[in-house]
């Protein structure tokens, strides 16, 4: 079975560096393709210029909120609104837990939300869960071809 | 105009000339009747007379038939222009002798009528017996006088009456007009009065009063009673005048309250969005940062622990206890500032069963400790559910922390009447705290206690305070150190 790949979607390379080694103590070694703001994530996911999407969608998003240009929630409105897209796997990872985001994040159709822990050791075993969930327990939905 | 319509002077005058005019009306026609027949009485009486003495006369003319001698006699009438025929009839009613002497045979009765004095057809005739001293009847006398004498003095009388009338009626016009005003004065000064004060509305009008009649009464009465109206009309009218200038400042002050109001209303407003905002971001970015600490200390402790001495991995644990720390104050803080942010939604809460969920909550999170806890039934309040949870979570949550060291830990969960209403307390027989600083207890970042002893970052209590406020409440609390502390709040 091909566990498939991650998207992360965050503009902090702290956290990239640290949401990195945290998949990988836990051998979670699937490629992770890391995009810094909403633009770039929203031109991966669905092409742009001319440039078609992925061959392949990754088995899950996980995006950050606070982001250049566009943000997460504008991302996941995106992600959401095209047929290639719309049963993508999406989770918010973010470091506020304010009410209206969460409420926001999952009318919008986010799969889960998760916020990111100060303390490292929290921080590495949400990431090992969220891995571990995702990619291998979670059967994501048959991936539409239709453009 | 109808005579109800008349001005009362025209009725006053009117009353007096006819009423006087009647009088006079009747006592001339009584005069001049009186005066008729009386008049006639003498002239038939003076007749009667003149015609006996002429009968007298007449007895030897008739008794020797010598008629021009009877009519020398009859010829002395010409005195007397009234009267107009005289004649001389002998025993056999034959005419003897005529005056005047070219009388017109049809002018005298041709027979003597009975004997008497009448009115007859404008005149006045009689037939008088004419006898001898013995009584033997010779003949009889007949004399017929016109009215004109009569007529003369009785158009005489009716002049002077119509005169006496004319004169007597005038002066009672006259003398009304000026004893009408007696009566009529008063009664139109109190209707010129009346006007004034029922046109111009100025009760301050009062009618001259000119006598002590009933009239002077009437003046009187009408007079108190527009000073009564004047006096109500006057405090009715200082009264709407004050309640209009009550109005006036009252609007004004309400208007400048409101202003005052919607200003500190777009204040708040404003300081909330900004509250609002600074919020947000503090909980997207200001812990951002923290996690990198955190996380490169741990990367550092677990990749480099060989080159780092006990002294250096030490400095890095207690830089990410710190970061920690400094973790949990930001999610304090937030969660104080969210109570303030939050929409409230009133609805019943029942804070007895939300004090057993509490107290079930931090005995599963504590498993080995055995606190007793002593929770009324029934306790219920409006309030926001979700804000009023929180701040019981942070009260029991603080009786479950400074009971910790207790032997026979106790959390009571109560009301008591509090100035006729109620309060609800939380009680604990925990550390405690020194009633000099009850003040500090509520403030932001406050704490009795140091970390070591007891962990917290002294925003819970200012959180409870801001809950029980946005309800409209407030709180405070009782205690000594290692005594206890008792936290009342009402709603």
């Amino acid at each position: 079975m091909n566990p498939g790949k991650i998207l992360l979607v965050e503009d902090n390379p702290d956290d990239v560096a640290l949401t990195m080694r945290a998949l990988k103590s836990h051998n979670i070694t699937n490629d992770v393709i890391v995009v810094e703001d909403g633009v770039q994530a929203v031109e991966y996911l669905l092409g742009a210029k001319g440039r078609p999407g992925p061959d392949e969608l990754p088995a899950v998003v996980l995006l950050d909120l606070k982001l250049p240009r566009l943000d997460g929630l504008q991302v996941l409105e995106r992600i959401r609104a095209d047929e290639r897209t719309r049963l993508l796997p999406v989770v918010i990872l973010t470091s506020s837990d304010e009410e209206r985001d969460i409420v926001k994040g999952y009318r919008l159709g986010a799969n889960s939300y998760v916020r990111k822990p100060v303390d490292f050791m929290e921080f590495t075993e949400a990431a090992k869960q969220l891995g571990l969930y995702w990619l291998l327990m979670n059967r994501a939905p048959p991936v539409s071809r239709t453009p | 105009m109808s005579l109800r319509d008349w001005p009362i002077r025209q009725k006053l005058t009117a009353m007096l000339v006819l009423s006087s005019g009647l009088v006079l009306l009747l006592t001339s026609a009584a005069l001049v009747g009186y005066q008729y027949w009386s008049f006639r009485q003498t002239m038939r009486s003076t007749l009667s007379v003149r015609g006996s003495i002429l009968a007298t006369n007449s007895t030897a003319s008739l008794a020797f038939a010598n008629d021009a001698d009877a009519r020398e006699l009859l010829s002395a009438l010409r005195a007397d222009p009234h009267i107009v025929a005289a004649a001389l009839y002998d025993r056999n009613g034959r005419l003897f002798a005529t005056y005047p002497g070219d009388l017109p045979g049809g002018a005298l009765p041709a027979a003597p009528g009975p004997d008497g004095y009448r009115f007859q057809r404008g005149n006045l005739i009689g037939f008088q017996p004419v006898a001898e001293a013995g009584g033997q009847r010779l003949g009889t006398l007949y004399l017929a006088s016109d009215l004109a004498a009569v007529d003369a003095t009785l158009r005489l009388s009716g002049v002077i009456a119509v005169a006496v009338l004319t004169v007597a009626l005038l002066a009672a016009y006259l003398l009304s007009r000026v004893l009408q005003g007696a009566i009529s004065q008063p009664v139109l000064m109190l209707a010129e009065t009346a006007r004034a004060v029922s046109d111009r509305r100025d009760y301050s009008v009062r009618a001259a009063k000119l006598g002590e009649d009933e009239l002077g009464v009437l003046t009187d009465a009408f007079n108190h009673m527009l000073s009564r109206i004047e006096a109500q009309d006057r405090a009715l009218r200082e009264s709407k005048e004050g309640l209009e200038q009550r109005v006036a400042e009252r609007t004004h002050e309400l208007e400048e309250r409101n202003e005052a109001l919607r200003h500190n209303a777009a204040q708040l407003l404003a300081a909330n969005t900004e509250l609002d905002a600074f919020a947000y971001s503090v909980s997207h970015d200001l812990r951002a940062p923290l996690r990198s600490i955190d996380g490169f200390s741990q990367v550092l402790l677990e990749d480099y622990a060989a080159q780092l001495d006990e002294a250096g991995r030490d400095s890095l644990r207690r830089v990410r206890a710190a970061t920690q720390r400094m973790g949990t104050l930001i999610d304090d803080l937030l969660k104080l500032a969210r109570v303030t942010r939050v929409e409230m939604r009133t609805e019943f809460v029942d804070l007895s069963v939300m004090a057993r969920e509490i107290a079930a909550e931090l005995q599963r999170a504590t498993p080995d400790r055995q606190v007793e806890f002593a929770i009324a039934q029934g306790l219920e309040a409006r309030g926001d559910a979700r804000l009023l949870r929180v701040a019981l979570e942070n009260l029991l949550g603080n009786s479950w922390k400074y009971t910790a060291k207790r032997t026979k830990p106790k959390i009571e969960f109560g009301s008591i009447e509090e100035n006729g209403g109620r309060a609800f307390l939380v009680r604990d027989n925990g550390a405690g705290f020194d009633m000099r600083y009850a003040d500090k207890l509520f403030g932001v970042f406050q704490r009795l206690h140091s970390v070591s002893e007891f962990e917290g970052t002294g925003v819970g209590l200012a959180t409870v305070r801001r809950i029980i406020t946005r309800h409209g409440g407030r709180i405070w609390a009782e205690g000594a150190v290692d005594q206890g502390a008792t936290f009342y709040f009402t709603l």
